[in-house]
C-alpha cells in the first residue's frame, strides 16, 4: 500500500482509482463459500450415513483438488489461487459423483485430472471448457469401470428399512443379478424386462428424498440437495434458468417416454448436476436465453441416453457435452444492444 | 402515467441520509480562485485575463470562438495573480485563471451578461451554462436543436441516481420555483409540447416540492416518481422510463424528439434568463467520511481542500476521495484543485467502502453478473477482455461503443475486474482509429 499512498498527503491510507469507486460486497471467494455452505447439508449426511469411507472419499477428493492446483501455481510460480476455494468445490463435487467405497487412490486419481488437466492446463479458473469435477469423475469411471461398477452398498451399513419390500421381486431367482444396484439401474432392468419385476417407481420418493445408500455419495438425500439448491437460488449465486430447464427437461421427456417423472429427477445424478454442476459459471452459458437452451440441452441428453444408452447414470456426460456447446449456444444468444439498428439501417440513419 | 423499467442496473446503498436533510450552505471565501478554462467538453477557452488585472463578479475571464465550448466567468471580485497551468479534478493540467479575490466581496452583485433579450440559447451560451449534472455539456448547443428532428419532449432529469449526491434533492426542494421556470423557458425555446421531470422515489420530498411549485406556477408539467436503480439517471434509460422511446445505437435523444436537462441547469437557464447571471457557482454536496458531511453553494474554482474544511475535515480511515458520484467521478490524488462545473459532489470514501485494489490479472469467470447488470443490454466480460488483449475489433463487434459508461459491470464483478476502465480504453483506441459511432 505504501507505494500507492496519497501523493499529496491527505493521509496515508488514501489511493486513487478508476470509476466505480465502490464495489458489490460479492467477492469470487464468497460465491464459492456459499455453494460450499449450500453442499454442506447433503455432504453431511452423506458422511452421517456411509461413515469413514465417505469422510476418506470427501478427504482426499478436496485434498488432491487443492494440492494438485497449489502445486501447479508453485511450480510455475504463479500468484497462488486456492484462496478462491473453487479447488474446494470441484473437489467436494468429485467426491459427491463417486461410490462411497471408490479407492482412495482413484479419487486422488480423479482430483488430480480435475484440477491439473481439465482447469490448470486450460489457464486455471475461468478458462476450462469443460466442468474440473467431471472430467475427473469420467476418466475414473472409465479408466476403471470394473473397480467402479462392483462398489455395492458397504457391508457395515444397515439397508435402508422397507428397501426389499418396496422393491417386491418376484421369487425367480433374478434378485442377485441387481442387488446392490442403483435404483436407475433397478428402473432400467425392470424396464428391459418389460415390468417384470414390478418395481414401483413411486415408492421410490421417499429414499431417494431422505436416505438412499445405492448410488454415489451425492445421491444420499436428494431433498438435500434441493434444499442447497434452493439456497442458492434465492442468494442469487445461480441463475433459475439452468435447473428449471434441466429438470424441467428431465420430467417432460421421461413423462413423455412413459415413465414416471419425479423418479427420473429425484435418483441418479440429476439434481447434483442441475444445480450444482451444470450451473458452474465458466463451462455454461452466459447469456439469459442461452442459459435456458443448455438447461434443456442437459436434461435431453441425460434422459435419452438414460433411457436408451447402455448405463443409466449419464449425467456426466450430459453437462460434459453441454459445456462443449457452450461457446456456440452464446453465440446464437448475444442479445442485441439497446437501441440496436441492424447494419444497413444504421448506415442508412448515419447518412 | 405507465412508467417502463430499463433492463439491467444495480442498487447501491444509496448514502443519501447524511446530507439530504440539510439546507444548501454558503460555502466559506476562499483565498484563491483557480479558474480552468476547460470545465466542459468541447473547445478550451482562451484566458482574456493577465496577470495584474483586476477583475470583478461575472466578469468573463476565459472565451473561445468555437460552437461546442462555454466561456468562464469570475465568481469574486480580485486580483489575478497568475495565468498558468493548474491541476484539475480530471487529472489534466489545464491553463487556469488563478484569481486572489477581495477580502470585502459583494456576493449579492454581479456583472450581467450581454445578450439578446429572447435568445435562450444565447443567454446560455453567454452565461457559460453547461450540463450541471456532471458531464458539463455546453447547454446552449443543446438548445439549438437539429432541425430535422423536431423536439416534442423536454425532460428534467432530477433522479440523482449516483449514491452520496444530494445537490439535486435539494435544488429540487429549495428552488422548486426556478426549476419550473427553467424547464418552461427551455421547453418554449425549443418548442417542446410535453415538459416531465422524473425523480427516484427515494425523494419523496422533492417531488412533493416540485409538485407545489407546478400547480401554483400553473405550469404544464407533469412529475413522476421513478424506482430506485442506478442508473436511473443516465439519458437513455431515462427517456425509455418516461417516454418508452429508444435512442436508437450512435445518436442523439433529439432523434426521438427528446431533450434531456438536468434539474440544476433548468435553474441556472432561469437565472441566466431572468436576472442576466452568469455560470459562477453551484451547489456541491460533500458527503462520507467528513465530519459535517452537506450541501454547499460554492464559487468556481474553490479548491476541493478549502470545501472539505468547510464540512469540517476528513475524518477516519480516508480511502478514496471522489469528485462527483462513487459510480462514475474521478478519484483524486490531489485535493489541490478547483471545483468545476460539473463537480457535482466530493465524496470522501473510507478505506473500507473504496473498491478494493486488486493486483495483477484477475480471471474473467463468465457468472455474467456484468450481463445481467448492463443497462444497455451488452456483454461487458466480452469487450473488456478484448480491449484488454488489444483486440479492438472485438471491442467493435460487441458494440463497446454503445456503452454508456455507467460502471455498473465493474461494480458486481466479483473478481473485480476494472471492466468498465477496459471498456473506456477500447473505445479511444476505436475511435483514434477513427470507428465512427
Amino acid at each position: 500500500m505504501s507505494d500507492r499512498s496519497s501523493p499529496a498527503g491527505v493521509a496515508a491510507s488514501h489511493v486513487v482509482g478508476p470509476a466505480p469507486h465502490i464495489a458489490a460486497p460479492l467477492s469470487c471467494r464468497h460465491i464459492m463459500l456459499w455453494v460450499i455452505a449450500a453442499l454442506a447439508p447433503a455432504a453431511l449426511w452423506a458422511i452421517g450415513n456411509m461413515g469413514a469411507p465417505a469422510i476418506v472419499t470427501f478427504g482426499v477428493g478436496i485434498g488432491s483438488c487443492v494440492l494438485t492446483e497449489f502445486a501447479w501455481n508453485a511450480l510455475l510460480k504463479r500468484t497462488q489461487t486456492i484462496g478462491d476455494m473453487s479447488a474446494v468445490v470441484t473437489g467436494m463435487l468429485l467426491a459427491m459423483s463417486v461410490p462411497p467405497r471408490t479407492p482412495w487412490w482413484i479419487c486422488m486419481v480423479g482430483g488430480i485430472v480435475a484440477i491439473g488437466l481439465a482447469k490448470m492446463l486450460f489457464g486455471g479458473l475461468g478458462f476450462n471448457l469443460f466442468n474440473p469435477a467431471l472430467v475427473g469423475r469420467a476418466i475414473v469411471m472409465m479408466s476403471w469401470l470394473g473397480v467402479m461398477s462392483e462398489i455395492k452398498t458397504p457391508a457395515g451399513v444397515p439397508a435402508p428399512g422397507g428397501w426389499f419390500a418396496a422393491l417386491s421381486v418376484p421369487a425367480s431367482g433374478k434378485l442377485d443379478a441387481i442387488n446392490g444396484a442403483t435404483r436407475l439401474a433397478i428402473a432400467a432392468a425392470d424396464r428391459a424386462g418389460n415390468g417384470g419385476y414390478a418395481y414401483d417407481l413411486a415408492k421410490q420418493y421417499g429414499p431417494l428424498l431422505l436416505r438412499n445408500l445405492e448410488g454415489s455419495l451425492g445421491e444420499v438425500s436428494a431433498g438435500l440437495l434441493i434444499l442447497g439448491g434452493l439456497v442458492l437460488l434465492a442468494r442469487g449465486i445461480i441463475d433459475w434458468r439452468i435447473p428449471v430447464g434441466y429438470i424441467g427437461s428431465v420430467a417432460a421427456l421421461s413423462w413423455a417416454f412413459g415413465s414416471d417423472p419425479i423418479f427420473n429427477v429425484l435418483a441418479g445424478g440429476v439434481l447434483l448436476g442441475a444445480f450444482f454442476m451444470a450451473t458452474d459459471y465458466v463451462t455454461s452459458p452466459i447469456t439469459r436465453n442461452g442459459r435456458l437452451v443448455f438447461g434443456i440441452g442437459c436434461g435431453v441428453f441425460n434422459i435419452v441416453t438414460r433411457f436408451f444408452g447402455p448405463m443409466p447414470e449419464t449425467t456426466t456426460f450430459a453437462i460434459l457435452f453441454m459445456n462443449g456447446l457452450a461457446p456456440l449456444i452464446d453465440r446464437m444468444f448475444m442479445p442485441k444492444p439497446f437501441g440496436y439498428l441492424r447494419p444497413a439501417k444504421a448506415v442508412k440513419a448515419d447518412a | 402515467m405507465a412508467v417502463r423499467l430499463f433492463r439491467g442496473g444495480v442498487h447501491p446503498p444509496d448514502r443519501k441520509e447524511a446530507t439530504a436533510s440539510q439546507a444548501v450552505a454558503r460555502a466559506p471565501l476562499p483565498e484563491r480562485i483557480v479558474l480552468p478554462m476547460s470545465q466542459h467538453l468541447g473547445a478550451p477557452c482562451q484566458p482574456l485575463v493577465a496577470k495584474g488585472d483586476r477583475v470583478s463578479r461575472g466578469q468573463v475571464v476565459g472565451s473561445v470562438d468555437a460552437m461546442i465550448s462555454a466561456p468562464v466567468h469570475s465568481p469574486v471580485s480580485g486580483e489575478v495573480v497568475d495565468v498558468a497551468k493548474a491541476l484539475t479534478p480530471s487529472g489534466a493540467r489545464v491553463m487556469c485563471v488563478h484569481i486572489h479575490p477581495d477580502a470585502d466581496q459583494d456576493l449579492a452583485t454581479f456583472v450581467p451578461i450581454d445578450a439578446a433579450a429572447d435568445d435562450v440559447a444565447a443567454i446560455a451560451r453567454a452565461a457559460g451554462v453547461v450540463g450541471l449534472g456532471g458531464a458539463a455539456f455546453p447547454t446552449s448547443v443543446k438548445l439549438v436543436p437539429p432541425k430535422r428532428s423536431p423536439i416534442d419532449t423536454l425532460i428534467l432529469n432530477g433522479c440523482e441516481c449516483e449514491p452520496f449526491l444530494t445537490c439535486d434533492h435539494r435544488v429540487m426542494i429549495e428552488s422548486a420555483d426556478a426549476v419550473v421556470a427553467g424547464a418552461a423557458r427551455i421547453a418554449s425555446a425549443v418548442g417542446a409540447k410535453r415538459v416531465v421531470v422524473g425523480v427516484e422515489d427515494n425523494k419523496p420530498d422533492a417531488l412533493e416540492a416540485l409538485r407545489k411549485a407546478v400547480s401554483e406556477a400553473g405550469a404544464d408539467i407533469e412529475t413522476v416518481g421513478l424506482p430506485t436503480r442506478y442508473p436511473q439517471g443516465a439519458e437513455k434509460q431515462l427517456i425509455f422510463a418516461l417516454t418508452g422511446r429508444v435512442v436508437p445505437q450512435g445518436q442523439l435523444p433529439s432523434s426521438v424528439g427528446v431533450l434531456v436537462h438536468n434539474v440544476g441547469t433548468a435553474v441556472a437557464i432561469h437565472e441566466a434568463v431572468a436576472s442576466r447571471k452568469p455560470l459562477m457557482e453551484r451547489v456541491v454536496t460533500v458527503a462520507g467520511a467528513v465530519a459535517q458531511p452537506g450541501n454547499f453553494l460554492v464559487l468556481l474554482g474553490t479548491p476541493i481542500s478549502d470545501l472539505i474544511e468547510a464540512a469540517g475535515g476528513l475524518v477516519g480511515d480516508v480511502g478514496r476521495i471522489v469528485a462527483g458520484g462513487p459510480m462514475t467521478g474521478q478519484s483524486l490524488a490531489s485535493l489541490d484543485v478547483p471545483v468545476v462545473k460539473g463537480t457535482s459532489g466530493v465524496v470522501v470514501l473510507t478505506a473500507e467502502e473504496s473498491a478494493p485494489h486488486v493486483d495483477g490479472d484477475q480471471p474473467c469467470i463468465r457468472c455474467g453478473r456484468c450481463v445481467e447488470a448492463c443497462p444497455m443490454d451488452l456483454h461487458p466480460f466480452a469487450i473488456a477482455s478484448h480491449a484488454d488483449r488489444r483486440m479492438w475489433f472485438g471491442v467493435e463487434r460487441f458494440h463497446g461503443l454503445d456503452c454508456i459508461e455507467c460502471g455498473c459491470c465493474s461494480y458486481v464483478c466479483p473478481t473485480r475486474r476494472p471492466l468498465v476502465q477496459l471498456i473506456k480504453s477500447g473505445k479511444s483506441a476505436l475511435m483514434v482509429k477513427g470507428v465512427k459511432r
